[in-house]
């Protein structure tokens, strides 16, 4: 009786761990890629304009303006890889914009509790969808595209003209325009990701994202994961909304509305599968960069602003049939 | 003395359990007991409940009526973590992988390394899920790889190695053997005795007979959402009879001669299924030619190949002995060719489950059925009729979506389809797997009929019996290349299981090299 499942030995014979690990990660490492040739392009462009290099200027004023679609691209990535979708990016940040251009004032701690309150309030927003879709098992695309236009109307409410200041000091310290130093809390943002990744709920949100019934039957509860990453959704869209208060020094209610299809073209761009199950945060941040230097290098191209979109859109298409290639190369060697 | 001490209350046990889907009742006041250290087959047919006692036993569903009891106790379980927290675990039917986590994630999940901090120890997956392996004897799935890209059987056994390694008191398998080969079922028997012999009680389903008797020490029989009883030795036939309510004399009809002038409907030669080996073939009007061997050895590729999806790389194909070249799918069933392939997996490859049988049976002829482009009605509804009642589909109405029939007669929708077409080669492969007893058994006799009718129809299955007592011939592949052709009375499941192993006696063993190139050439 064999207790043994020996297999002839060629058949075991296996794939190097680094082999696995690239072809399992060939969306992150495409996302990278792409951004470093974007870099690159930029840098060599901006060197034929200026004669010079990007210097510090260039590389602050990249980081603070990429940070709010860095932030709402993880949280778009996560809730994508329940295999959800979250369309009310934009009216969290609107929402959550115009709050912070009326209520940051006065003292540090105030500002910092009132910082917090916003990102609570994200947190809510994200709560009312998960509800919806998890609970109420109702489809992630028509639940958000409701509730975007629900935030949205809040935030009108709350900030009928654009307006408010927001204290130079707050500014300082989320967006310094002197230094990068906004990258600090794109690298906690990282550190975040990886504590999700090796959480009970990572897991969680991988396994819904592969297989919802299968993901039941193994014992993860699918209401609660999926409310919790729409709730960290939300709190992420709220930090974005922050970020771009402090950018701009005031609040707009509609400055958020772009953020929707550009957190999904982050995400696409990311490598983040949008069936759910595949795909990394530090993914959605490379989608982000690259979406921002797309920008920078079409201006320094001298195309009309007004054909903006119809290359983005182009370059958008271009990255997406690569992607599916490299894709399917790399499984076919498997 | 100790003759009067009461007997210990069952492991684990359903007292007059029922459950209805919407109108359907799965199960009927149904009752069933499993002791500690026992090995249970639950027996019946599709549709009979197992799969739903196994769900509601393992916590995957609530009964609507009656109580579920562990050791004696009732238990209310919420969900398949409480039945964990009982010491229940299931290995499900259907397999329950995560396509895009690895291996070792999917073996670990709920159970994976921490750090001292609490977090998952991502880079620890892979060596822990290598050593739990091994301990179980399963030396050969590399725990790095995503769980999407292994083979059918070894997500299998991943699946019921990720309920091993939790220990289980109750283990309950609901058709675990259903896409092994002998000796993996050995492997997992091995297993299941051992569990057994530590106080575990399980559970477990199976439509191979010859296994159910192998294992199970008792052997409960389901019809109709109801358990008809329990036995401790039963033979096959009565077995049958208790699932079906009819009689059966035997599981395997008796083969219908091929004439000695039966023209050849397929030929196959100098083909290759994997780039190396070569395979010739020849399969005459009337004949079912089995093709057996351990899975991986080229089957699916040569049945995918005679149907063009991808088509065959070298060799030639003639059909009723003219040349055919068959480059796709719409290639093989053009009238002149008449080609059907009847595939394993019938939800992926074959049919459209939300739509009704009519539609299912009749789509690949619908420009026959049509007059200028409109569908004609009327006869779509007399030919389809006429199918159903001819392959005895077992289904409320024509217009009945197919998802909603049993497996079994989902597959003779299929072969219906095909019947319909007029195809005159039916590639048959593993269509019994996962079918029950008695549907198996139709399956068999229709099969015998069609061959009776002049149809060539080439057969693969994973069941070995299966092969030795239907086909007139069986060639047996190994790496790509026919390894032996075995005919009556040659023609046994040992000799099939043999022939896979290593090259039967007398056969010359063609180019020592080739195994290993075969597995790896693409």
């Amino acid at each position: 009786m064999p207790s043994d499942l020996a297999i002839r030995p060629q058949a075991t014979r296996r794939r190097p761990p680094t082999a696995h690990a690239l072809g399992q990660n060939a969306g992150l490492i495409l996302a990278a890629c792409i951004l470093l040739l974007c870099i690159v392009g930029f840098a060599a462009m901006f060197r034929i304009e200026q004669q010079r290099l990007p210097g510090n200027f260039e590389i602050t004023s990249t980081v603070n303006n990429t940070m709010p679609l860095a932030l709402a691209a993880i949280g778009q990535a996560i809730v994508v890889l329940t295999r959800g979708i979250d369309l009310s990016v934009g009216g969290v940040i609107d929402l959550t914009n115009a709050l912070g251009a009326i209520w940051l004032t006065g003292s540090v701690p105030h500002m910092i509790g009132v910082s917090l309150l916003i990102v609570l309030i994200g947190a809510l927003a994200g709560l009312f969808n998960g509800l919806l879709v998890g609970l109420g098992r109702l489809q992630p695309i028509v639940v958000t595209l409701a509730t975007l236009s629900i935030f949205q109307g809040l935030a009108i409410r709350v900030l009928p003209q654009p307006g408010g200041a927001v204290p130079p000091g707050y500014t300082d310290v989320l967006v310094n325009t002197d230094q990068p130093t906004a990258l600090l809390f794109l690298a906690i943002a990282v550190i975040g990701w990886m504590i999700l990744r090796r959480s009970r709920l990572g897991v969680g949100i991988f396994a819904i994202g592969n297989d919802e019934s299968s993901a039941v039957a193994l014992g993860v509860n699918a209401m609660r994961t999926k409310i919790a990453a729409y709730m960290i959704g939300g709190a992420l869209y709220a930090l974005a909304g922050l970020f771009l208060a402090a950018n701009a020094t005031a609040g707009d209610a509609t400055t958020g509305d772009g953020y929707t299809l550009t957190s999904i073209v982050a995400v696409v761009l990311g490598g983040v599968n949008l069936f759910g199950g595949r795909g990394s945060a530090v993914g959605a941040i490379c989608g982000a960069f690259i979406t921002t230097m797309i920008v920078n290098i079409l201006f320094f191209a001298h195309i009309n602003p007004l054909y903006q979109s119809f290359y983005e859109g182009l370059f958008l298409v271009i990255a997406v049939v690569f992607g599916a290639l490299i894709g399917r190369l790399v499984r076919r060697r498997t | 003395m100790k003759a009067e001490a009461p007997d210990p209350p069952p492991a684990i046990a359903a007292i007059a359990v029922s459950k209805s889907f919407g109108g359907v009742r799965a199960l009927r006041d149904a009752s069933f007991a499993a002791r500690a250290g026992e090995v249970h087959a639950l027996v019946g047919e599709n549709g009979a409940g197992k799969s739903t006692l196994i769900k509601l036993l393992g916590g995957r569903l609530q009964p609507d009526a009656g109580a579920i009891q562990r050791d004696g106790q009732p238990i209310r379980l919420g969900g398949p973590a409480e039945a964990a927290a009982h010491g229940i675990a299931t290995v499900f039917q259907e397999l329950t992988l995560l396509p895009w986590m690895t291996v070792a994630e999917n073996l670990l999940i709920g159970r994976e390394p921490r750090s001292a901090l609490g977090l998952i120890r991502r880079s620890s997956l892979a060596p822990r899920a290598e050593s739990v392996l091994a301990d179980l004897g399963i030396h050969h799935i590399d725990p790095r790889a995503l769980a999407a890209d292994v083979s059918l059987a070894e997500r299998q056994i991943i699946e019921i190695a990720r309920v091993l390694i939790r220990k289980p008191r109750v283990l309950l398998l609901d058709e675990p053997t259903s896409s092994l080969v002998e000796r993996e079922v050995e492997w997992l028997f091995a297993r299941i005795r051992g569990l057994g012999e530590q106080g575990t009680a399980v559970v477990f389903t199976s439509h191979r007979w010859k296994e159910i008797i192998s294992i199970a020490d008792r052997i409960t029989i389901f019809r109709n959402g109801a358990e008809v009883g329990t036995f401790t030795a039963i033979d096959e036939a009565e077995a049958i009879t208790l699932m079906t309510g009819q009689q059966v004399e035997t599981l395997y009809p008796a083969r219908t001669p091929v004439s000695a002038d039966a023209r050849p409907a397929l030929e196959l030669s100098d083909a290759s299924v994997n780039g190396s080996a070569r395979i010739s073939l020849a399969l005459a009007a009337g004949e079912i030619l089995g093709v057996g061997g351990l899975a991986g050895q080229g089957h699916r590729e040569l049945f995918l190949g005679l149907f063009g999806a991808p088509a065959l790389r070298h060799g030639t194909i003639r059909i009723g002995g003219a040349p055919a070249h068959i480059a796709s799918p719409a290639d093989a069933i053009r009238a002149s060719l008449g080609i059907a392939l009847v595939p394993e997996d019938r939800k992926s490859e074959g049919l459209l489950l939300p739509l009704p049988v009519r539609d299912n049976l009749t789509l690949p002829i619908l420009s026959r059925l049509s007059r200028l482009g409109v569908i004609r009605g009327a006869l779509e509804r007399r030919m389809s009729k006429e199918m159903i009642e001819r392959l005895g589909i077992r289904t409320p109405s024509a217009v009945q979506p197919v998802g909603a029939l049993s497996g079994g007669n989902q597959q003779k929708v299929l072969v219906g389809r095909w019947l319909l077409a007029e195809s005159r080669i039916l590639l048959l492969y593993d269509v019994t797997r996962g079918v029950d007893i008695a549907t198996k058994h139709e399956i068999y006799e229709l099969m015998m009929r069609l061959a009776a009718e002049g149809k060539a129809i080439l057969f693969y299955s994973s069941d070995t019996e299966e092969l030795a007592q239907l086909c007139h011939r069986v060639l047996v592949l190994r790496d790509g290349r026919i390894a032996a052709e075995l005919v009556p009375p040659a023609l046994t499941a040992e000799a099939i299981v043999a022939a896979s192993m290593h090259d039967a006696a007398g056969h010359d063993p063609e180019m020592p090299g080739a195994e290993t190139q075969a597995i790896h050439a693409e």
